[in-house]
């Protein structure tokens, strides 16, 4: 009697040290995911603060990219996702709609879904591919803002697509069928009740999206972004500076830069693209705590 | 006669089939009244209801009662066609609104819905002020005058009993409300679109015995204002607040589910003509 | 009680002409939108193809896919893609070493043994992580990793596929870890209880019971971490060196395929043949992630059908 209880004790008690033994080896996971992000974040922090001046934001760059500041740069790419936001919103929203409040359910939906999660898996350099070849070449808009937006605007559709449609789908089928119920089209149902309602999340949705689109280098390095400008770009079919493609020339196609031009230039980045997002991010769930359906 | 014609002229209340018939096709019927002749619903290839003969009288409460499963909210959105919304359901014979036949060609979903509104189970007030709520279908049909929206406003919030309470907060946001509360406010914007038939869903099956007892308090003024048609699964609440009461079953699933009974709603819980009918109220009264 | 007197004679049950024209229009402009995702992703197969036509026609895709070196700009030119595709193999192998160990342990840490309050507070991490920009990440590796790559290695040269890869394995962590943190998520828990009922403990449970049922989605978490590490281009153009040389170590330097286009395309002449063949090596790297990402997709909704009641 006393054997097999023991023999039993024993095999939980080996059960219970493989278990702790397993919740150490999987926290040391966690614990080098959280510790690559504070490295990156503070090592961005620490060698790039010590940069960031007004005058390094607000004046041109000098002396061959070794000296003065990075506005240009900055509002190069404040342009790019500005005008990019211009363009994918519509369209990704739209097709947000689509899919939430009028795909049917069939095999065309499903490749819609499809196209939507592989757009969301090619390669950035193959959407500056494209964009080469479709807006700078055969549309011959040339190099440009308008092209490298274009490339963008692909690019990130997908993002704000999904955002748009798991946004919409929040909203509780009860209030469409009111506004039906009311007498209102399909279109001023959603245009009226579903889209306000769902308005926070796409907003912030497309926030995140849009600070991804900044931070692309590979697909505007063939699409319009330029090494040097002096003067800022005046329409949107000029050449532009951008953060990303600046950051890598700064650390690899210019000798000598000062270390404070350059990891100031990736602080201004990393600041402007991931605090915005993990923001935007933090602000989605708390809205979504506060309003329950 | 076919047998099923008979059996069907059996079930009609207030008189016979050709009753029936006749006030379907009679334009000088009373405003928000409906006449269901021989009305089926199918799911894609599944029968579901079949064999609705009734007529829903103008100005009174007609109740639908069941056991759960049975089709009555189904039937109930076949009256405002809302069941248009939802892939793949068919719906066959004559549905007619004071004479005219709402399924027929050329009549339009959203103009019958603004003469045939709806409450539903649960309160869904929109996302935004109380006054934009009520304003909602008013404005829906174009209407932009601030004076003529706000008489609407107050009409339809007194209608549902609801006014005195929030007259003062017009601009608070709708889910600051009670639940109670809510639902009355969903009716008064209902009531805005000035329908003459109200169709409820369960309307107070979320709601405490006290805001239950204010939405029957607020049924009972409003059926001489608008007709009433109500789902409700609780036999109490149909012998207080309904005139006629209509019994719907499913004997299996293989079956689609048919009208066992309709008729004066004393009559119907004191003298059921069925045994089902019968057996079903008592076995719910215990 | 005010009783508004209701008399509809003027009420009617017609169609109002220009709300449905309306409604019309809007319905089109949305199915079309909705159509634009197939048509964008169909543009960028057939444009990248007839951008590499010309490479197909004069080269030779047998020739392009076998010929083992690659120089693009000497006499002869020789195109072949067998160092670019074993450089981009070799630096995703080093990333997969990198991101499946790591990215599953921390998936179970999170959804298995953390509180609501960690997991809360991973999900910023990772959402942190995610929004960094590639090329930020390239640069940390160019300023921290390369010196320590050469120092510990004893290399003449700090950029090698290890370099690049390990990078990439902490930038493919993000996807990997939030789609099987999810998939992992979405076992009910009535499974676990189940199992602890039984006198599991939570590890047996985790590893008899829950990473079985989310098996799926964490394959596709893996495959999708791989999709992004492939195609990944500015942290591989920044440290991986770029010599087209078939490598026989990961602590040799090498050109990725992605790399390859990103360096080169600022110097052709557009419309000539290194042009064309750029295009051709962005259509082998757009087949191979397309296939890919359709495999994750697909076991990504036969598991969401799994689990749908």
């Amino acid at each position: 009697m006393t054997a097999p209880m023991s023999n039993r004790t024993g095999r939980a008690r080996r059960a219970r040290v493989v278990e702790g033994v397993m919740k150490v080896v999987t926290g040391a996971c966690v614990a080098m995911v959280i510790g690559a992000a504070l490295f990156v974040l503070g090592k961005i922090i620490v060698a790039g603060l010590p940069g960031i001046s007004l005058e390094f934001l607000f004046s041109k760059p000098g002396m061959g990219m070794r000296a003065g500041g990075i506005f240009p740069v900055i509002m190069g790419t404040l342009m790019l996702v500005t005008l990019t936001g211009v363009l994918v919103l519509p369209l990704g929203v739209m097709a947000g709609i689509y899919l939430s409040e009028y795909a049917p359910k069939n095999l065309m939906t499903r490749i819609v879904r499809l196209s939507i999660a592989n757009m969301a898996g090619v390669p950035s350099i193959v959407y500056g591919l494209f964009g080469l070849a479709v807006f700078v070449l055969l549309m011959q808009i040339g190099k440009s803002l308008l092209a490298s937006a274009l490339t963008l605007t692909c690019l990130t559709l997908p993002v704000i697509i999904t955002t748009t449609e798991e946004a919409l789908r929040q909203i509780p089928a009860d209030l469409r069928q009111a506004a039906l119920a009311l007498g209102a089209t399909r279109w001023r149902a959603i245009s009226k009740v579903v889209l306000p309602a769902a308005a926070p999340g796409i907003v912030t949705g497309s926030i995140l999206g849009l600070s991804r689109a900044a931070g692309e280098t590979a697909p505007i390095l063939v699409t319009g972004a330029a090494f040097f400008l002096p003067k800022l770009p005046d329409s949107v079919t000029s050449q532009y500076m951008s953060l990303p493609y600046h950051l890598y020339v700064l650390a690899t196609q210019v000798p000598n830069v000062p270390p404070e031009i350059t990891w100031g230039t990736a602080f201004v980045l990393v600041v402007g693209v991931s605090i915005v997002s993990m923001f935007a991010a933090a602000w989605r769930s708390a809205q979504r705590k506060k309003v329950k359906w | 006669m076919s047998a099923v014609l008979e059996k069907a002229v059996m079930d009609v209340p207030f008189g016979s089939l050709e009753q029936v018939r006749s006030s379907a096709s009679s334009v000088e019927a009373v405003s928000g009244s409906f006449a269901l002749v021989d009305v089926s619903v199918a799911y894609g290839s599944e029968m579901v209801i079949e064999g609705v003969n009734m007529l829903v009288p103008s100005r009174a409460v007609t109740a639908l009662i069941g056991p759960s499963g049975c089709g009555k909210s189904t039937l109930l959105r076949c009256l405002n066609r809302m069941n248009d919304e939802i892939g793949g359901v068919r719906v066959g014979g004559t549905i007619t609104l004071d004479g005219l036949d709402i399924y027929q060609k050329g009549v339009d979903p959203v103009d019958l819905r603004t003469r045939v509104g709806q409450v539903f189970q649960r309160p869904n007030p929109f996302p935004m002020s109380i006054y934009d709520n009520v304003a909602f279908g008013p404005r829906t049909q174009g209407l932009r005058k601030r004076e003529e929206l706000d008489e609407i406003i107050e009409s339809s919030l007194r209608d549902a009993a609801l006014w005195e309470e929030v007259k003062n907060h017009l601009k608070k946001h709708a889910f600051e409300l009670s639940g109670g509360q809510q639902q009355r406010l969903c009716i008064a914007r209902a009531l805005a679109t000035k329908p003459e038939v109200l169709l409820m869903d369960e309307p107070a099956s979320a709601l405490d015995p006290i805001s239950t007892q204010q939405i029957e308090d607020t049924i009972a003024e409003l059926k001489n204002l608008v007709t009433i048609v109500i789902v409700t699964h609780n036999m109490q609440q149909a012998a207080r607040i309904s005139d006629q009461t209509a019994f719907m079953l499913r004997e299996s699933m293989d079956q689609p589910a048919h009208l066992v009974e309709v008729g004066d709603t004393k009559r119907m819980f004191t003298n059921p003509e069925d045994k089902r009918t019968e057996s079903y109220i008592t076995g719910r009264f215990g | 009680m005010t009783v508004t007197p209701t008399t509809k004679a003027g009420r009617h049950l017609g169609r109002a002409t220009r709300r449905r024209a309306a409604e019309a229009v809007v319905r089109t402009l949305v199915y079309a939108a909705g159509l634009l995702s197939i048509v964008i992703l169909a543009a960028i197969a057939i444009f990248l193809f007839v951008e590499a036509r010309k490479a197909i026609n004069e080269v030779g895709l047998g020739t392009m896919l076998t010929a083992t070196s690659w120089f693009p700009t000497g006499t002869p030119k020789i195109f072949g893609f067998l160092p670019l595709i074993a450089g981009s193999l070799s630096v995703t192998a080093v990333a997969l070493v990198v991101f499946v160990p790591i990215g599953i342990g921390s998936a179970i840490f999170i959804s298995e043994f953390s509180a609501g309050w960690f997991k809360e507070a991973m999900k910023s991490v990772i959402e942190f992580m995610a929004a960094v920009p590639s090329v930020v990440y390239g640069f940390l590796g160019v300023a921290v990793l390369i010196p320590w790559v050469k120092a510990t290695f004893n290399l003449t040269s700090g950029m090698t596929a290890l370099t690049g890869g390990l990078v990439l394995g902490i930038m493919s962590l993000p996807t990997v870890i939030s789609i099987s943190e999810d998939a992992l998520h979405a076992v009910p828990d009535a499974l676990r209880q189940g199992s602890l009922a039984l006198g599991n403990t939570r590890w047996q449970t985790v590893y008899k019971v829950v990473v079985p049922s989310a098996s799926s989605g964490i394959f596709a978490g893996v495959m999708l971490g791989l999709g992004r590490a492939i195609g990944e281009t500015m942290a591989v153009l920044m440290l991986t060196g770029n010599a087209a040389i078939i490598p026989t170590s990961v602590l040799e330097s090498v050109r990725t395929m992605t790399g390859t286009i990103a360096a080169e395309m600022g110097e052709v002449v557009f419309g000539g043949l290194h042009y064309s063949v750029l295009f051709a090596v962005g259509l082998v790297l757009f087949g191979i992630t397309f296939a890919i990402n359709l495999a994750a997709d697909l076991v990504l909704e036969r598991q969401r059908k799994r689990w749908r009641r």
